[in-house]
């Protein structure tokens, strides 16, 4: 009975006991979903106090030890270090300072292998010891509190410090909060949670009082309001010497009972605050700062002692090595010496772990060094971690989701992971899974669920990281796009400008204002005299068939002629009025000249009257005759005026024209022979006409005759004195524009001279016919201009061969600023119907096609070669031979479709021209062609008949050419437009 | 026969009001431009590489607006293939990019600078202004710009311009997807069996 009662009062009392432990346990430990209890492992190494680890001939030590920038070498190959001396140092804000662990020599930087998953090399400082582990000069700060919170971040900053739980992320950036971020509670990471690993446990045991003036620093740094030690109930004795240490100070220290993983960040502030961090939120922005016991430890040092991070207490343990405990182990220390530190039990090690089981990641490599988040290394024997089995099915039995801390759904992730579809396991929150491997612990298909969330999340990374580089090349793209465009719209705006400037200045000028008047009244008149040329035809047949409507046509004939006169007339006033202001020297002559023609011509024509006359016996002969001597006089009278105003004209224009004197002396000479040959001309038609004044003739010749020879002496002369070609003084001297054509000027004189040779020739016939009396002075003048020529045309050849042909752009430059509107009017009428859209549209495409053509075409030919080689070098079998025959005839079909695309395309864009214009493409090319030809004959004619033709038919013809010329444009845009608009041009 | 005309009335005016309201938001708040394009364009590589016969990204995005097939992006490969499909509700295609089995390898252009001689024939074609140099200057491809289009290559008068892979880098580097059922995780991975 009493036993009973004793039972029942034992039951009742446990159960109170229960409920006041359960009210005496602090009310502000909290729980998190979640979590697992595996074997802890912890006694294999917690037994033994922590001993400093080996002194290697080598240290290693990687540039990146911490999240963040890679540190920035102080140091070269060969430099003498010191322990404590700093060898690299942060780049960044996200950085960490790295020392020397130990004194001695600078060997090598360069790549070694990496405390790293991936087993890749990365830079690190290869120090070999000197094994006098000699210390730097330096000295801690008695007083923190002394020092502003900003100079000690920087001390912590440059004395290495990085988080010594696992991630490694540097602490300056950690307790370097802004005034606006009030710390409420400072939490102290002190729950090493992970089986296996002891390191943080026996420092508590070992260096309690060092840890909290660690904290004190923290404290000092971040003025939290509390601060908390978390600390799993599985280390009673840590638990004592840390609670000894922070008596009589405002440390709490919280005991959380064993689970996996309470030493997460958010899942201690969970349990010691009950806040939870939220997705994608920093523990700061809770008010809350974590720090490990570790870095505590850390910052003391640094602080009060001056000694930058240069080694950490690291777990070696496993079944593999016969002394596992903790180690002071130097940074740097690979793996490999730290196991022959412990012993290593020559077992085979089946796996060789840094980290903890759950986290850590196989060593494939023991060169690897030990780094600042290095806490553990696990060199287990193949029994202690086997191989993992196959991975199962999923049984969907949801352990998993039970076993998560972080709340997660590992079954969707895994699924969504399995599946790459990333978007779905992103919105299962997957960017919050902290790897942890609960998941993958307790699942009974041994699914690798960590490798899988591992896997996406690297997809995930790597995506973002490819969407930011696309979006960058779109923008560089679309503005290399808008710049082309603008390039090109700026050209076209300076194109246009330039087009209207030269339009502008043509009717602006005066002088070429009235050059458009004179053209204008030179095809009026031109007009005006045709008109009356046909009614005088129409007249002369009218009479023939003795019409009765003759008077009426006279009259008519009569307007007509009054028209073409007054035209005429108008004609010289605005000939005569123009130039005077340009060149009045010149001018005067030209105009002098032509009052001499108009003279002669009209004593010519009264002349051929009188004959006329004399010849019906008409009764006014001797008026007309009379007539004509007034005339004659009057045409002498005006000679001679012409000739004193050359003479003078020459001397006026010297100065201007100096710089080519001999061009000057062949005019001049050219002005002469003409002359005397007008003047031959003239005493021949005195002769015949029997006239009073035929000696007088024959003596203005003479003289002329020799005023000629004189001058073509100077000219050689001159030709003599100047350099080989006249065209080397021209282009000195003249500017590129004014500059004429030294080879054009040639052929034209080449012409002048053979037409003068024709000329002469006919001339000495006509006088030998005429049995005159000069004729042997015309036949030696015919033999001279015939050598005269002979010479032009050798000078000719010379020129052509020396000058490089100059091309026909000239013709057709003047063309296009002649006509312009005229093209500009017509061109987009004949094409107006194409869409310019789709035209557009069109020519992309084809751009497009053609690069893939030719990328297709390209890799056709590359495998080709590949395949060629391979056979010559029969590196290949015959299967592998096969196979790239194969490819290449793929690649070859590939081409080949594009080709056929791109020129399906083409004929599309060609069948396009023909319905919007009524003709094919070739028509267009036919007619432009012809065109084009029609215009280059009719300038050649112009050129060979101006010399020779009247003016009449010159203006004929070059009015007809400017109707060829504004055709062939016509032409030419059309086709050009054709082709441009449905991307043809290439 | 009143109370059939009123009704047809009330309708008619609330069609009235409602074909009102409605014009008007379609006038207010009018969207410039195809968001369709812009949502392709973005799920496109914008390697601008030219290969699906376009010349760039966004004219291939209006072109499969305007339903061209949505297949031909072989530096996309598979996965824009299927991320179009599902955008456009279309059919999932397989990709086209007959003969070009790496065409999903990341690549980089390489101008191997002492046999350039300074043409500028690559900066000129290439589309996204990823080559420096002048004329009778040495050029250089930088490389984080560069999208491994290939257009550079063809131009080059003394083919100095090479097409590298990307290499991995530890920032780049990502575990890998395990075998899956039936085979044993990478090794590498922590798989606790304790």
């Amino acid at each position: 009975m009493s036993q009973a009662q004793t039972n029942k009062t034992r039951k009742t009392r446990s159960v109170f006991a229960r409920l006041a432990s359960g009210i005496r346990r602090p009310a502000s430990i909290h729980d998190f979903h979640g979590g697992i209890h595996p074997p802890e492992m912890k006694h294999l190494s917690n037994g033994t106090p922590i001993v400093p680890g080996p002194l290697p001939q080598q240290l290693v030590l990687p540039l990146n030890m911490h999240i963040g920038a890679p540190a920035k070498p102080l140091v070269a190959p060969g430099d003498k270090v010191l322990k404590g001396q700093m060898i690299a140092e942060p780049i960044g804000a996200v950085s960490a300072a790295i020392h020397a662990p130990t004194s001695g020599t600078v060997s090598a930087i360069g790549p070694r292998p990496i405390q790293h998953p991936s087993g890749m090399d990365a830079v690190c400082i290869v120090i070999d010891t000197d094994g006098e582990d000699q210390w730097v000069e330096h000295q801690g700060i008695a007083d923190y509190t002394e020092k502003s919170p900003a100079e000690l971040v920087d001390l912590i900053r440059h004395a290495g410090i990085a988080g010594m739980g696992g991630a490694g992320f540097p602490t300056s950036i950690k307790v370097n909060l802004g005034d606006h971020q009030r710390v409420e509670q400072l939490l102290i990471n002190a729950v090493e949670c992970e089986p296996y690993i002891t390191a943080d446990d026996r420092l508590m045991r070992e260096r309690a009082e060092q840890i909290v003036t660690g904290i004190h620093i923290l404290q000092y740094l971040l003025n939290p309001r509390r601060t908390l030690i978390g600390i799993e109930d599985n280390k009673p004795e840590a638990i004592s010497a840390i609670k000894r240490a922070c008596k009589g100070c405002d440390i709490e220290v919280r005991v959380v009972p064993t689970k996996y993983p309470s030493g997460g960040e958010k899942q201690l502030i969970q349990l010691l605050t009950g806040k939870e961090v939220a997705s994608g939120q920093l523990p700061a922005q809770v008010g809350v700062v974590c720090q490990n016991v570790g870095t505590a430890y850390a910052i003391k040092r640094a602080v009060c002692d001056g000694e930058p991070l240069v080694s950490r207490v690291t777990t070696l343990t496993g079944d593999g090595v016969s002394q596992p405990g903790n180690y002071e182990v130097l940074l740097g220390t690979p793996v490999r010496d730290l196991l022959a530190h412990g012993n290593l039990a020559g077992l085979d090690i089946g796996r060789l772990v840094m980290g903890g089981p759950m986290m850590g990641f196989t060593l494939h490599n023991p060169g690897v060094p030990v780094v600042k988040t290095t806490n553990c290394i696990i060199a287990a024997s193949p029994e202690e971690l086997p191989e993992p089995p196959p991975e199962q099915p999923c049984i969907r039995c949801g352990s998993c989701a039970e076993v998560c801390p972080a709340n997660l759904l590992p079954q969707q992730l895994y699924w969504h992971a399995k599946n790459d579809d990333l978007e779905k396991a992103q919105h299962h929150n997957l960017m919050d899974c902290i790897e942890c491997g609960a998941c993958a612990y307790v699942c009974p298909s041994h699914i690798p669920l960590v490798q899988y969330y591992r896997y996406a999340k690297g997809e995930v990374r790597q995506q973002a990281a490819d969407q930011v580089k696309a979006d960058k090349a779109r923008q560089r793209f679309e503005a290399r796009q808008a710049r082309i465009e603008q390039e090109q719209a700026e050209k076209e705006a300076r194109r246009q400008a330039r087009l209207e400037a030269n339009r502008k200045k043509k009717e602006a000028g005066p002088a070429a204002a009235s050059t458009v008047d004179v053209a204008a009244l030179k095809q009026a008149s031109l007009d005006a005299s045709k008109a009356y040329k046909a009614a005088v035809k129409a007249a002369k047949a009218a009479e023939a068939e003795g019409a009765d409507n003759l008077a009426e046509l006279k009259a008519e004939v009569d307007r007509l002629k009054a028209v073409a006169d007054k035209a005429k007339a108008a004609v010289r006033d605005a000939k005569d009025g123009a130039p005077v202001a340009a060149a009045p020297a010149e001018d005067a002559v030209a105009k002098l000249k032509k009052q001499v023609g108009d003279a002669s011509s009209a004593y010519k024509a009264a002349v051929k009257a009188a004959k006329a006359a004399e010849a019906e016996g008409a009764d006014n002969v001797a008026e007309l005759k009379a007539q004509a001597d007034t005339l004659k006089a009057n045409a002498d009278a005006l000679k001679a005026e012409l000739r004193e105003a050359k003479t003078n004209a020459p001397a006026a224009a010297a100065p201007v024209a100096q710089a080519d004197p001999v061009a000057e002396l062949k005019k001049q000479v050219g002005d002469a022979s003409s002359a005397y040959k007008a003047a031959v001309k003239a005493a021949r038609q005195a002769d015949e006409d029997g006239a009073d004044n035929a000696a007088d003739l024959r003596a203005e010749a003479d003289r002329l005759k020799a005023v000629a020879d004189q001058l073509k002496a100077d000219l050689r002369d001159a030709k003599a004195n100047a350099p080989a070609s006249p065209a080397p003084t021209s282009p000195s001297t003249a500017t590129a524009e004014e500059q004429p054509d030294p080879v054009a000027a040639l052929k034209k004189q080449v012409g002048d001279a053979s037409l003068a040779y024709k000329a002469a020739v006919k001339a000495a016939k006509q006088a030998d016919e005429d049995g005159a009396d000069n004729a042997a002075d015309l036949h030696s003048e015919v033999a001279r201009l015939k050598a005269i020529a002979d010479q032009l045309k050798a000078e000719l050849r010379d020129a052509k061969a020396a000058a490089p042909p100059t091309p026909k752009a000239a013709p057709a430059a003047t063309a296009t600023t002649d006509s312009p509107a005229v093209s500009e009017e017509q061109a987009p009428q004949s094409l107006s119907e194409v869409d310019p859209e789709q035209a557009a549209k069109r020519q992309k495409r084809l751009k497009g096609l053609k690069t893939a053509y030719n990328m297709a075409h390209k890799q056709y030919k590359e495998a080709h070669a590949a395949y060629e080689r391979a056979e010559r070098n029969e590196t290949a079998n015959a299967d592998e031979l096969q196979a790239m025959q194969v490819k290449i005839d793929k690649l070859k079909a590939k081409a080949d479709n594009a080709r056929d695309a791109l020129d399906a395309l083409v004929e599309e864009a060609k069948a396009d021209i023909r319905a919007h214009t009524g003709k094919d493409l070739k028509t267009l090319k036919l007619e432009a062609a012809r065109a084009e030809s029609a215009l280059a004959d009719k300038q050649q004619e112009l050129e060979q008949q101006r010399s020779s033709a009247s003016e009449d038919t010159l203006e004929a013809l070059s009015s007809e050419l400017q109707a060829l010329e504004s055709e062939t444009q016509i032409a030419r845009k059309a086709l050009k437009q054709a082709v441009e608009e449905q991307g043809l041009a290439e | 026969m009143t109370a059939v005309l009123i009704a047809v009335a009330a309708l008619l005016a609330l069609a009235a009001v409602f074909g009102a309201v409605l014009g008007f938001a379609s006038e207010k708040f009018k969207v410039e431009g195809d968001p369709i394009v812009e949502q392709i364009d973005s799920l496109l590589p914008q390697t601008q590489c030219g290969q699906c016969g376009h010349p760039g990204c966004r004219p291939y995005a209006e072109a499969i607006a305007e339903g061209e097939e949505h297949n031909r992006c072989p530096p996309g490969g598979q996965d824009t293939v299927v991320a179009l499909s599902e955008l456009l509700g279309r059919e999932e295609l397989t990709l086209d990019n007959e003969g070009a089995e790496d065409a999903n390898v990341a690549k980089v252009a390489y101008i191997r600078e002492d046999e350039c001689i300074g043409c500028t024939k690559c900066i000129q074609a290439c589309p996204v202004d990823a080559i420096v140099g002048a004329a009778k200057l040495m050029h250089t491809v930088i490389v984080d710009e560069c999208t491994g289009c290939d257009l550079c290559v063809e131009p080059c008068p003394v083919d100095c311009i090479d097409m590298l892979e990307v290499k991995q880098t530890l920032q780049t580097w990502g575990w890998q997807r395990p075998a899956g059922i039936g085979e044993r995780p990478d090794s590498r991975i922590e798989v606790v069996n304790l």
